[in-house]
């Protein structure tokens, strides 16, 4: 059934904003809530409910795509689908037909991480309705995140907790699976858990780390630290604008030069 | 993609090569408390010259099949999962637990058969290639008729000697007929197994009689009875060892046993283990295909005295 | 011939049998289905008996009973039956009738954490699927 179907929800981020004052001219229809509202095409939908004369007090956070709490639905003119997005991330279109959804209410399962005894039910144990899942891949459709999310529950039912972690590694928790699933899971919370389990039981303690723990607590930088305290506001301040970035350095003198 | 050996035209030259390569369907079970399945299925038919080639990708099977007319969404995880089959470039694929086997079979008949609903199951499922039923689902048993079991025979290492096995098929290999493997309720094929293996097949009235199925979650005391039912008339009629392909009923009948045990005292156990357990026995492998350990109801101790193992 | 004619009554029994695919109707009442049922011991009313009672239109009872949840689609009956009734699939669509009014047989919450741990996933799947909406 793949012809007539065009990509998932196209994802412009803020890129689109430098030609800001190209597109200032061009302006479009979204229904917010139902209400028609002509905003600047090339605005991000967080920005466009904002220039709606809308102001967060949920659903925004980081406005940078990492923290999930911009979860929203749309549907296009004339199209079936049900679409979802972060509202930080993806431009407006004409005709669009949106809603933000300012929380996501799931159950987290109480355990404490350090008394779990891992097997493969481990997971079911703590989150029974997994096994409710009937694969119809609207979790992964879903995803702004592009992760592969019915897999990484399907492989949470069969206990391979490592697979689970690896997969849905770059899962924002922003919650919009949770709220499609017919099976009701809570996957975000079932991954989160699978992830602890890996850092904690199964992946290898980096060796590094444990030399940079030592040094810690041997006291090592208790000296650079009360330094830091006693600096002034503007002065970390600006330590921490020139601050060297893995790779952001060499980036920065490589843009330079051209 | 793997080119060729999944098609009919060349299956022979790899039969003749020594070496067919079949996709491989796990399903859930077989990764988990069945895992001595999953290693001595994959080793003892290794021996007759068949390599699994696990899915990559795969979703549990959906079991157990809907038998609602209307309710096409439970048939989706099987579709899916053939569809990943002919994405892997083959067009048949091996489930060795009997559940997933019908569940996956009766999916696919449904689509063959009904053209309406494979319409709407194609039309959910978007994002996926359409599929029409051109995946062929296959159980073990069924590779057994095709090698032959003159294959089978000449694998045998350490013959069974006597051995008296009772080849428990449960239900899902025999109902209902479009999924059976053979015509009736009597396909026969475990017990052309137990003797090719050396093993003598026992008959009894609970062959291809249910053991309770799922109802072990939510009432396990039925599940029970029927286990004591089924052992004891196992026992009864002299066997020594029940054998299954069903991760499931390994586990009601095992399981069960011991909860039996504690209930009626004068309770005599007998050891349940897969098919293809006895096959990696028969075929002289090693302790870790055959993987005797998992059991609730001990097996070694009958395969030791018996110097099998 | 239905004793209650027309109502509610009809209507169930009508979407029992589009549910199942079965003329209910057929059912002669020659026992198999119960003779043959593993189950049949444990359930308020055997699965003739339900035969019986929906070409009688006693829906309410039928209901009440616990038939269709202790049914284990081993499809025993399904084979057995002379007049070809696939009577498992008559139970799966009692059970359909209920759980599409969003209630639950089967509370997965509820099963204690240790028999999760050893339970095969095959039988919590299943569970699941056969009781849960
Ligand atoms: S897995 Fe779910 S919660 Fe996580 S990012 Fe994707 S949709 Fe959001
Ligand atoms: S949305 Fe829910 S039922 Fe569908 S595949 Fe994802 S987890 Fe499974
Ligand atoms: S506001 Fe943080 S991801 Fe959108």
């Amino acid at each position: 059934m793949k012809d007539g179907v065009g990509a998932k929800g196209k994802k412009v981020a803020n890129t689109a904003m430098n030609d800001e004052a190209e597109e200032e001219k061009k302006k479009v229809t979204i229904y917010i809530m139902g209400k028609a509202y002509e905003v600047p095409a090339g605005l991000t939908i967080m920005k466009a409910v904002e220039y709606a004369g809308f102001q967060y007090i949920r659903g925004a956070g980081c406005r940078a795509g990492f923290c999930g709490a911009c979860a929203t639905v749309y549907r296009k003119k004339g199209d079936y689908k049900l679409y979802t997005a972060l509202a930080c991330q993806t431009a407006v279109e004409d005709g669009m037909y949106l809603t933000q959804l300012p929380f996501v209410p799931a159950n987290k399962a109480k355990y404490d991480i350090e008394k779990i005894e891992v097997s493969p039910n481990t997971l079911i144990k703590f989150y029974p309705e997994l096994v409710r899942c009937v694969s119809c891949n609207t979790c992964t459709k879903s995803c702004p995140q592009d992760l592969e999310v019915m897999y990484y529950i399907q492989a949470a039912i069969r206990g391979d907790i490592e697979k689970v972690a690896k997969l849905s590694f770059d899962c924002i928790q922003c919650g919009l699976c949770a709220i499609r699933c017919p099976a009701e899971i809570a996957h975000y919370h079932v991954a989160q858990l699978a992830r602890r389990l890996y850092g904690k039981y199964m992946s290898p303690t980096p060796k590094h780390l444990l030399e940079r723990i030592k040094e810690i607590e041997s006291g090592k930088f208790d000296r650079e630290m009360e330094e830091i305290m006693k600096m002034s506001i503007e002065k970390i301040k600006k330590m921490y604008a020139e601050r060297d970035i893995e790779g952001a350095t060499e980036a920065r003198a490589k843009a330079e030069k051209d | 993609m793997v080119g060729g050996v999944g098609r009919k035209e060349d299956r022979k030259t790899a039969y003749d090569a020594g070496m067919m390569k079949i996709a491989y369907y796990p399903g859930c079970t077989l990764k988990t408390t069945a895992r001595s399945f999953e290693k001595s299925v994959i080793a003892s038919y290794r021996v007759l010259g068949i390599e699994y080639i696990e899915l990559e990708k795969w979703t549990c099977c959906g079991t157990y099949f809907s038998l609602a007319k209307d309710d096409l969404v439970h048939h989706i995880a099987s579709i899916r999962n053939l569809i990943r089959v002919k994405e892997a470039g083959y067009d048949r694929v091996v489930a060795p637990c009997s559940m997933c086997y019908n569940t996956l079979k009766m999916a696919n008949e449904e689509v063959r058969n009904d053209e309406e609903k494979a319409y709407r199951i194609n039309s959910f499922m978007d994002e996926e290639e359409d599929y029409r039923g051109d995946v062929e689902v296959l159980h073990p048993f069924d590779l057994l008729r095709e090698v032959g079991m003159d294959r089978v025979r000449g694998a045998v290492k350490k013959p069974l000697e006597g051995l008296k096995v009772m080849p428990y098929y449960g239900c899902m290999l025999v109902r209902p007929e479009i999924a059976a493997l053979g015509k009736g309720e009597l396909p026969g094929i475990m017990e052309d197994l137990i003797k090719a293996l050396g093993g003598v097949p026992v008959y009894t009235p609970y062959n291809i009689e249910c053991c309770g199925s799922y109802h072990v979650v939510s009432n396990p005391d039925f599940v029970m009875a029927r286990a004591r039912d089924i052992a004891k008339k196992a026992v009864m009629e002299g066997a020594e060892v029940i054998i299954t392909s069903c991760p499931l009923c390994h586990y009601n009948l095992d399981r069960m046993q011991l909860e039996a045990k504690r209930k009626w005292k004068d309770f005599k156990e007998i050891p349940a283990i897969y098919f293809s357990q006895l096959m990696a026995i028969a075929f002289g492998l090693g302790k870790k295909d055959i993987a005797l350990d998992g059991n609730y109801v001990d097996p070694r101790p009958l395969f030791e005295a018996k110097g099998l193992v | 011939m239905r004793v209650k004619v027309g109502g509610e009554e009809e209507e169930i029994v009508a979407k029992v049998e589009e549910i199942s695919g079965q003329n209910i109707m057929l059912c002669y009442q020659c026992g198999q289905c119960s003779a043959s049922c593993p189950m049949a011991d444990y359930m308020d009313l055997i699965p003739s008996r339900v035969m019986k009672m929906l070409q009688l239109g006693m829906v309410d009872d039928v209901f009440k009973a616990n038939t269709m949840w202790i049914c284990a689609t081993c499809l025993k009956c399904s084979v057995m039956c002379p007049k070809d009734i696939d009577v498992a699939a008559v139970m799966e669509a009692l059970r359909q009738i209920v759980l599409r009014r969003n209630e639950e047989y089967l509370s997965l919450g509820k099963i204690s954490k240790d028999r999760i741990e050893e339970l095969p996933q095959i039988a919590l799947i299943a569970s699941a699927r056969k009781m849960t909406p």
